[in-house]
């Protein structure tokens, strides 16, 4: 296979131009509890139930640094290969809005908790490596609902206070296709850790995507455009086009582009301008002063890294150099953490290959076809290992197996239940088989006198008979070797 | 009959346990006074009803493992109290009810103490007269003309008129000891960190501290040590052990080591301010003191970083008050609107002014020249402290460059207003503890204070010290009850 190279460069009218593109992540920790309250942060619940009075801001309430929150993100810092700050400061950013409670988001500006890291993608073209500029703590909002009421606006705080991970990379991306591989990774790297749980619908993953473009071979950067908040990576992806191809409209056209916060309008596909640079808030971060700076002690890091599981380019590594995969198929297999475990859980009992092969063919399409994750699908690894030990031991054919799967999604039904109930399974008793075989060839005479005068394409006509006279059942392999030396 | 209100708290304290008096008569005798001193203006929220049925209950059970079993307390409104109107002074909070007690008041509630009223303050404690509250003036029971001081103005007049056996207040720049000094009382900012903020309306979070403001020295280490603790629930509290004040207090202060900075000798310094100064050197030198002369060189960049770092904080703590959760909101026909209509009649003057200042030198391009800037003085600050209490024990001053001034005198000139924290304000930026402590008149025979600033968790010795003043100033309050004809 040809190594393909990298070739995502937009031509204009006048010249090709290059996309340059940085990612603010923010990636909701996992944690039962708030930043700095003790309400619970789960979704989906009634608006305005998870809200304490430290969430909403009651005169004289004070924040309390929730640890665990504190723990998870040095967790994320070390799986990012980061710097870890001992010493991190919570600022206040000063803003006035309806689902803001305080009138400032307790942020860390000058002084993060973790510092620069990178995080390695593999594209068809070869690995990247992406660096990260910085990761810091900070309260969400809470939720605006302008739609429920045509005069007024209603506040949902139940987000308010929950912890995010500002995950902010260096201006490292250069297609949208590295987007939607650094967001994956990002995401399966903190479910590795279980710091995120990723998931974008909830809200848990979003990103701020900073655009710009430049002609192929310049060396600087052009301005940049922020497109705010958006959640999910096809949007993200669709928003760097139109966002580039707007940009080099303008720089072809000769005009300049104004630094600026945009919006993705998801159902019109493109970006619109939500405030110029001149309109930027000024936030007048300083340092919280209802908060001590963050002092982390070494013990703490030293314990969170110890407590480490193996991420995915560790894992990777090793399922190449364990069970001889290709690197794109340890890649696949190590994408998701519930994927990995379950290959390893089938392996354990069953063939690799097969194994391999079955993951990334039928049960990948089935849960593709199902819109559901691994973890949801009724074939559960241990199911999954007995499906394959019925071919490996040649109780059934691989075709049947396939019979057996469909079945299985569906119903989840135990393979061999599937089997015995069916009448599945092959006929790999020799003396049966040479009985049939015997009688197929005394009912062609004249095709096995073609056949051993040389005409061999007929072989597989044999096949076909043996197999529609046992009902398809008949061991193939078994099969084949009896028609052979009955054939010679 | 004796006069029940003139007892200090400690013998209210004592006189209970030997029965000699009830709770509830306690309570009566502190309601009338109270009903009788509305000329004052000290209440916001009387909670008379409810602290005379707590006083009965009380006689009923007569628990007294309290330090202070049986005793009304009404205290500055900026401390949330369940179920009772808490306003901060300010029209901004004038329909609020906390569902929740502030841990100071908690720790009081639990040494037996209850609530008698809440009492007016500066709006959002700001103010140094008790002028920006929007329950209008305080008038200070030494004349029908004079500011009680501020921030804790109602607490401080209502005190020393015998309103309430005690109360406390909070000092974010000298709003306990001012007002004490102003009214003949005793009140200590204790340190920084030594009492919960939790619970407590936010002025500036980094200078806030709650304290106890008292008739006499003793009553001041016994509030002290029932309101202090270590709470988990604000962060800036400290964990150290809350000393037994009143048990250890002693007026015995031999070989002590009292700092005079020489700073403090500022311009235009009322010469009767100077001999109160001198008189205190004289009473610390008679119980046994070494004097010592030291230098506090930053001190006059106390009061501009002062200005610059408090606004700074108040700009952003008072953002809250928006209009959309709780307390004041005017209609709006947007967002914006509502904002601004509800912060424009919500806020009073003052309040504005310090947002306005404080959203002034935080914005981008100013930071570094005044906030930045300001931080390192408070440093600079600290270091003096720390450095001269390398060689002393405690720093005597006065406690304010004057005595109480004329209600209106200063309430345009906002400069001059501010220039009355300026021996108050380094103690808040340095985090110490201080304590005023009454020490004599004026040509007007108007109280003056004495401040002591002690090392960080010292308030023991600068409670000592403060003892050994009082029983030698032997001061006495001269106030006529004007009020109740």
């Amino acid at each position: 296979m040809n190594k393909k190279i990298f070739d995502y460069f937009i031509k204009g009218e006048k010249n090709k131009w290059e996309v340059i593109i940085g990612l603010e992540v923010h990636a909701q920790v996992l944690s039962k509890s708030k930043l700095f309250s003790s309400s619970s942060t789960k979704f989906g619940a009634e608006p305005n139930t998870q809200v304490s009075l430290v969430d909403s801001a009651f005169p004289g309430m004070l924040p309390v640094i929730n640890q665990f929150c504190i723990d998870q993100s040095v967790k994320t810092g070390l799986g990012l290969k980061a710097k870890i700050n001992m010493h991190s400061v919570f600022d206040r950013k000063n803003y006035f809005y309806a689902d803001l409670p305080q009138g400032y988001q307790i942020s860390q500006y000058k002084y993060p908790i973790v510092g620069e890291g990178e995080v390695i993608l593999d594209m068809p073209y070869g690995t990247k490596n992406v660096r990260i500029e910085r990761l810091h703590l900070e309260q969400d909002a809470g939720k605006s609902i302008h739609d429920l009421d045509p005069e007024n606006t209603y506040v949902d705080l139940n987000r308010s206070g929950v912890a995010l991970m500002e995950i902010v990379s260096k201006p490292d991306l250069r297609s949208p296709d590295e987007v939607s591989a650094y967001v994956k990774k990002l995401r399966s790297i903190m479910r590795y850790l279980g710091t995120c749980d990723g998931n974008m619908q909830e809200g848990s993953l979003r990103a701020d995507v900073n655009v710009s473009v430049r002609k192929v071979g310049d060396k600087g950067f052009g301005t940049r455009c922020e497109i705010k908040n958006v959640n999910s990576i096809k949007f993200m992806q669709m928003a760097i086009e139109y966002e580039a191809r707007r940009q080099i409209d303008l720089l072809e056209d000769n005009k300049t582009i104004s630094q600026e916060t945009r919006l993705f309008d998801t159902k019109k596909n493109e970006t619109r301008s939500m405030r110029s640079k001149e309109d930027a808030h000024d936030y007048r971060y300083f340092p919280d002063p209802d908060l001590l700076p963050l002092n982390l002690h070494n013990d703490l890091v030293e314990k969170i890294k110890k407590s480490l599981p193996e991420l995915p380019d560790q894992k990777k590594d090793r399922f190449i150099k364990d069970y001889s995969l290709t690197s794109y198929e340890a890649n696949v297999l190590v994408s998701e953490k519930e994927i990995s475990e379950y290959f390893e859980e089938v392996i354990k009992t069953s063939d690799k290959k097969l194994a391999k092969n079955w993951i990334m063919g039928d049960l990948f399409a089935s849960l593709n076809e199902k819109h559901i994750s691994i973890s949801e699908s009724l074939v559960t690894a241990n199911k999954m290992a007995e499906l394959i030990d019925s071919i490996s031991s040649g109780v059934i054919s691989g075709r049947t197996a396939k019979e057996v799967f469909e079945i299985m999604k569906e119903t989840g039904e135990d393979p061999k239940k599937i089997i015995e109930n069916k009448g599945l399974q092959q006929k790999s008793d020799p003396k049966e088989l040479e009985a049939i075989v015997d009688k197929i060839i005394s009912d062609n005479k004249d095709k096995v006198a073609q056949y051993k005068s040389g005409k061999d394409k007929l072989f597989s006509f044999f096949v076909g008979q043996v197999m529609k006279a046992s009902d398809g059942k008949a061991n193939p392999q078994l099969a084949n070797e009896i028609l052979k030396q009955k054939l010679k | 009959m004796i006069d029940l209100t003139k007892k200090t708290l400690c013998s209210l304290v004592e006189g209970i346990k030997k029965k000699e008096f009830t709770s509830e008569e306690i309570t009566i005798s502190f309601i009338n006074n109270s009903q009788k001193g509305k000329k004052l203006n000290t209440y916001i929220t009387a909670n008379f009803d409810k602290a005379l049925v707590h006083a009965k209950n009380f006689d009923k059970k007569k628990n007294f493992e309290g330090l202070l079993s049986g005793i009304p307390i009404a205290v500055k409104d900026l401390f949330c109290t369940k179920d009772v109107k808490t306003t901060a002074g300010s029209k901004m909070l004038n329909n609020f009810i906390p569902t929740y007690e502030s841990t100071v008041t908690t720790n009081l509630w639990k040494e037996g103490a209850f609530l008698l009223g809440k009492l007016n303050c500066d709006e959002f404690a700001m103010g140094s007269s008790n002028e920006t509250s929007f329950f209008g003036n305080v008038i200070n029971p030494y004349g029908d003309k004079l500011i009680p001081g501020g921030s804790s103005g109602g607490s401080a007049s209502a005190l020393a008129a015998n309103l309430t056996p005690t109360t406390i207040g909070t000092d974010t720049g000298g709003s306990i000891r001012q007002p004490a000094s102003f009214t003949g009382t005793v009140g200590l900012k204790p340190t920084y960190g030594r009492c919960s903020r939790w619970g407590i309306v936010a002025f500036a979070s980094s200078l806030d501290q709650a304290g106890p403001m008292t008739q006499n020295v003793e009553d001041c280490a016994l509030l002290l040590q029932a309101m202090s603790s270590y709470d988990p629930k604000d962060s800036t509290s400290v964990n150290v052990k809350v000393d037994s004040y009143k048990k250890n207090l002693t007026e015995k202060i031999k070989g002590l080591k009292i700092g005079i900075p020489k700073e403090y000798r500022v311009e235009n310094m009322p010469d009767e301010i100077d001999s109160l100064w001198k008189k205190g050197i004289e009473f610390l030198k008679d119980a046994g003191a070494i004097i010592k002369d030291i230098s506090l060189p930053h001190t006059k960049y106390a009061l501009p970083a002062y200005y610059i770092v408090a606004p700074a904080e108040a700009s952003s703590n008072l953002a809250r008050y928006d209009g959309v959760k709780y307390g004041h909101r005017s209609k709006g026909n947007n967002l914006i609107q509502m904002y601004e209509n509800t912060r424009s009649e919500g806020f009073g003057d003052e309040v504005k002014r310090r947002i306005l200042i404080g959203t002034y030198v935080l914005s981008s391009g100013y930071y570094d020249a005044y906030y930045t800037k300001a931080q390192k003085v408070r440093q600079l600050i600290k270091k003096d402290f720390d450095e001269a209490f390398k060689d002393i024990d405690a720093v005597l001053t006065p406690s304010t460059p004057s005595s109480a001034f004329k209600v209106g005198e200063k309430k345009n000139d906002p400069i001059s207003m501010y220039l009355n924290d300026v021996f108050t304000v380094p103690v808040n930026l340095a985090g110490l503890p201080a304590i005023s402590v009454p020490a004599g008149h004026d040509k007007n025979k108007l109280p003056l204070g004495l401040q002591l600033i002690g090392k960080n968790f010292d308030e023991q010795t600068i409670l000592n010290l403060a003892l050994a003043i009082q029983k030698r100033a032997n001061f006495k309050k001269e106030i006529n009850e004007w009020w109740k004809s």
